[in-house]
């Protein structure tokens, strides 16, 4: 049993709504009880979508239990079959069906339906919701892909994108257009808005390209082994990414490199002098694997930040991660444990946060900016707007949105300068995000009755000290605040008074 | 029977078949209740034992209420616990240990059953004595079910509120007691008013602290705020506390029945209710016409979700001027909305429970100018030409009461207004 507040992910069959959501022509009957309808709201409040998710729901009850379950799903495959006519069905069971053990993916082939039925073995107490993506994208793929000819030009086909994908819809219209100056054309784009018969046709293109390895992975290694079709390895999020993306995609098709970078803003951004600022910014990365890894890529080569803190929720790609916050040289946190991510980012202090929507809300409790790079998703993630994160919009994308929750460069200068100024109190955050942030900060930054935290310190602040703490910026004044009453309590210190303050400062001074 | 009236209306229809309905349901499970019960019970703590599921359940239907640690959490069932590895009664016992430490100013604590957790049986009641003795009297420990496969969205809240109703002191004195979690601006309207009638003492269920809760006994009177507690009006008859039924307490018609059925109970005379309500009454006319203006001779189709339904198939109809094409509910409780059905104008199509897809298909049908629905259906009906109103919007916001009864008809006439007022089209 765990005792759990937030999830990173949802449940393995929320994965395979995913891509059935994501394809077209594929329905999945899923044996589960009503209330696991919710999942449907996911895809059309968050993702806004205008249809809903092909999914029939047997939506068993407790009277049901023990008689006719089985039979339920029966009824429930045949009417989805008649009224939705898709050219396959995926058949599954959620954690409470799993436990009343039906059998849903051998009812289904007993039932000499005139499609394929794909079952669905997706462990709800082992596993999550990307494992549930993978997982039902590689069966689907194992099923029904075939030996084809292959294009007569060189093809590949994009792997990975789903319904309620972080950014997916941008990034696969940014990777074609790439793809087509490398003179490379696609076949087919799987799971969304390929059709069980497009599936099929997955082999005649040359090689895959792999852009989300969270739900893509399983299949491209099934389809490397099966019909020797070599994936990439590289994900081109980030400007450094998307050149080595290049180079590995020639090196496939034996072309020339080449990458437009007329549109590509983010070197010249970063190295402009308003950027000076950034430099040495301690950040905090965590997310995805794939997405938090590319963020602190671009984090410390791209634009000049410290990254501090590294780690990911999905423990499929525990090991890479680590490895590379070993090469960064900073903590790395391998958990999906949401408290344990805000503890963590409470004792690290940075200074900005690379997250998901979590961590978006523990920067808003904790008072530190921050910029969203990876699912979980929220409707803010699926902007009207072109925001891909791959190739070159990608890296644009990602400049501003990272800068944005950040006070701009001079700004900061003059915010030290005039904190005295009541007109220009440094409450009031960035001057571009208007009056909301200056209540937003300060209900932020004293946390309330909600808070879980008992306090563990006794230390008394002097009104001269708590004054002074106040002239201090307020996007390091809990850092301040923080290592002064450390310094203090280290050295047995129960008051603090402005040489405290000072003291603490230089023996932090970096 | 009344000074002020809006205008004066025929009556309604009573005792008309219903279309019972065994399809796929496309509804919430009673663990949603724990999203407005958790804000308004300010010192327990919703514990459910169920899966990742569950967990998921519970955040996206709070959605962008995540701003500050919730006072619920899922104790999420693993392999070991299946498997019977770990017995799942010690854990439980760990996992409440670790909780309530972190969480010493939690007064109580409700273990909330879930699917798994009932499918395997695990017995919470068993746990929740076993606890209480261990914690008591620091912290009450009570179960409940909100699962999927014993409760429908709203039940989740009625299943808790029964549950509190056995512990409840017993009293001797007569009381009133308004059953049903309210806001608590839309709350302290009801016993203000009440108050002024002369009614007292008036306590509620849930109260928002343990400390302010009543006691019940056979001269407790009770009215219901919601629809949907069943369980709980049976939970308090068992404690020989007697029910008012009334009509529910939406629009000005409503609130007036309900509030008089509560005074004759009380012996009000009345000229006292008249001087009361007069002023109140007046300015909820005024209200609801005003934004009632877009819904008249409008048509509406309500989806199955709260149980709301019957009662405000009632309001739109009596107070809105609209008609409806098919009120969906998911369970029908006469003996509770027998009130509401009785005042409902021209007959609409009553059904209970659900087949989502043939549902859709009557409401295709039926082409209504409004749709009353979940979130999973909004969307792609307005993708198909449909104005809509999200049901669970009408759960959230407060909406009970004569100063609400003008936002009421609000709720229902924005999606329409806003309808009217875009022009996208012309764009294209
Ligand atoms: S329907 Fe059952 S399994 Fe699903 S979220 Fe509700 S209680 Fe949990």
């Amino acid at each position: 049993m765990k005792l759990t507040v937030w999830t990173y992910e949802g449940p393995p069959h929320v994965g395979a709504m995913r891509v059935a959501t994501g394809m077209t022509d594929l329905h999945y009957v899923l044996h589960a009880p009503q209330g696991d309808t919710y999942a449907d709201l996911l895809f059309t409040m968050i993702e806004r979508r205008d249809r809903r998710p092909p999914v029939t729901f047997t939506t068993f009850q407790a009277r049901d239990l023990g008689s006719d379950t089985a039979n339920l799903f029966k009824t429930a495959c045949r009417d989805a079959y008649d009224r939705f006519r898709p050219q396959a069905l995926i058949v599954g069971a959620s954690c409470t069906a799993e436990l009343i053990q039906d059998d849903p993916g051998g009812i289904a082939e007993t039932m000499g339906l005139p499609v394929p039925v794909i079952p669905l073995e997706l462990p709800s107490y082992q596993r999550k919701e990307n494992f549930g993506a993978d997982e039902t994208f590689y069966q689907i793929v194992r099923t029904l892909a075939r030996p084809v000819r292959k294009t007569p030009h060189v093809t590949v086909n994009l792997l990975g994108p789903t319904a309620l994908g972080f950014r997916h819809r941008d990034d696969i219209l940014e990777v074609t257009a790439l793809l087509a100056d490398l003179g490379v054309g696609v076949n087919v784009v799987a799971p969304m808005t390929a059709s069980p018969a497009d599936i099929a046709r997955l082999g005649a293109a040359h090689f895959n390209v792999v852009l989300y390895p969270e739900t893509a992975e399983s299949a491209a290694r099934w389809m490397e082994r099966e019909f020797q079709m070599p994936y990439t390895k590289v994900v081109p999020i980030g400007v450094g990414a998307t050149h080595d993306f290049v180079k590995e995609v020639v090196t496939l098709t034996g072309g020339k490199p080449s990458l437009d970078v007329s549109r590509l803003h983010l070197p010249w951004y970063s190295r402009s002098v308003d950027s000076n600022y950034l430099t040495g910014k301690r950040v905090f990365v965590f997310g995805d694997g794939t997405h938090a890894m590319a963020a602190a890529r671009i984090a410390r080569d791209e634009m000049g930040f410290d990254v501090v803190g590294l780690g990911c929720y999905n423990r499929e790609r525990a090991r890479a991660v680590r490895s590379m916050a070993r090469d960064l040289g900073c903590d790395v946190l391998i958990t999906d444990d949401y408290l344990e991510v805000e503890r963590s980012i409470e004792s690290l202090a940075p200074e900005l946060i690379l997250g998901t929507q979590m961590e978006r809300h523990i920067g808003k409790r904790l008072g530190i900016p921050c910029a969203v790079i990876s699912a979980p998703v929220h409707v803010q993630d699926f902007p009207a707007r072109y925001s891909p994160q791959m190739g070159i919009e990608g890296a644009n994308v990602i400049f501003d949105t990272w800068v944005h929750p950040l006070v701009m460069g001079l700004e900061e200068h003059l915010l030290t300068m005039f904190r005295e100024d009541f007109e220009f109190c440094d409450e009031a955050g960035p001057s571009h995000h208007g009056v909301v942030s200056a209540s937003r900060r300060e209900s932020c930054a004293e946390p309330g009755v909600e808070s879980m935290r008992p306090s563990t310190i006794e230390i008394v602040w002097r009104p001269a000290a708590e004054k002074e703490l106040r002239k201090i910026p307020f996007f390091v004044r809990g850092k301040a605040r923080r290592n002064t009453e450390i310094f203090a309590g280290e050295r047995g210190l129960s008051e603090i008074d402005i040489d405290t303050l000072y003291e603490a400062k230089a023996h932090y001074a970096r | 029977m009344t000074a002020v009236a809006c205008e004066p209306r025929p009556h309604g229809c009573r005792d008309v078949p219903v279309l019972k309905e065994r399809g796929q349901h496309e509804v919430f499970c009673g663990l949603t209740g724990i999203i407005w019960l958790h804000r308004k019970m300010q010192d327990a703590f919703f514990l459910v034992v169920g899966s990742r599921t569950c967990a998921h359940l519970l955040q996206s239907a709070a959605g962008v209420m995540i701003f500050a640690e919730p006072r619920f959490a899922t104790a999420i069932l693993e392999e070991t616990d299946l498997a019977g590895l770990a017995d799942a009664q010690t854990e439980l016992d760990r996992v409440v240990g670790e909780l309530l430490e972190r969480r010493p100013d939690i007064r109580q604590l409700f273990l909330v059953g879930s699917c798994p957790s009932e499918v395997i049986k695990l017995d919470l009641q068993r746990a929740a004595e076993r606890l209480s003795d261990l914690y008591a009297p620091n912290v009450r420990i009570l179960n409940f079910s909100g699962s999927g496969i014993e409760t429908t969205f709203t039940q989740g809240e009625d299943a808790c509120l029964a549950s509190m109703v056995s512990v409840l002191p017993e009293t001797r004195t007569r009381n009133l007691l308004l059953v049903g979690a309210l806001p608590d601006v839309v709350e302290e309207q009801a016993v203000s008013l009440l108050s002024a009638l002369g009614i007292g003492p008036i306590r509620v269920l849930p109260a928002s602290r343990t400390t302010f809760e009543s006691g019940v006994g056979e001269n407790t009177l009770f009215a219901l705020t919601q629809p949907f507690l069943g369980d709980t009006h049976a939970a308090l008859e068992r404690r020989k506390a007697r029910h008012i039924p009334a009509p529910f307490p939406f629009g000005e018609e409503g609130t007036t029945a309900w509030l008089r059925a509560i005074a004759d109970a009380f012996d009000i005379d009345d000229e006292t209710f008249e001087r009361v309500t007069r002023a109140p009454r007046t300015r909820a006319c005024k209200a609801v016409a005003q934004a009632a203006e877009v819904l008249r001779n409008k048509s509406i189709f309500f989806f199955p979700d709260s149980q709301l339904e019957i009662p405000l198939a009632r309001f739109v109809t009596r107070e809105c001027g609209m008609r409806v094409a098919e009120v969906g509910t998911p369970f029908l409780h006469k003996g509770v909305v027998g009130p509401d059905m009785a005042l409902i104008e021209g007959c609409p199509v009553f059904s209970e429970g659900q087949d989502v897809d043939r549902q859709l298909d009557r409401c295709r049908a039926a082409r209504p100018d409004l749709v009353v629905c979940g979130l999973g259906l909004a969307n792609p009906l307005e993708a198909e030409g449909f104005t809509t109103k999200w049901a669970i919007e009408l759960v959230f916001t407060p909406i009970h009461f004569y100063e609400q009864a003008g936002d009421l008809a609000g709720l229902f006439s924005r999606p329409l207004r806003r309808f009217q007022s875009l022009n996208l089209m012309a764009a294209e």
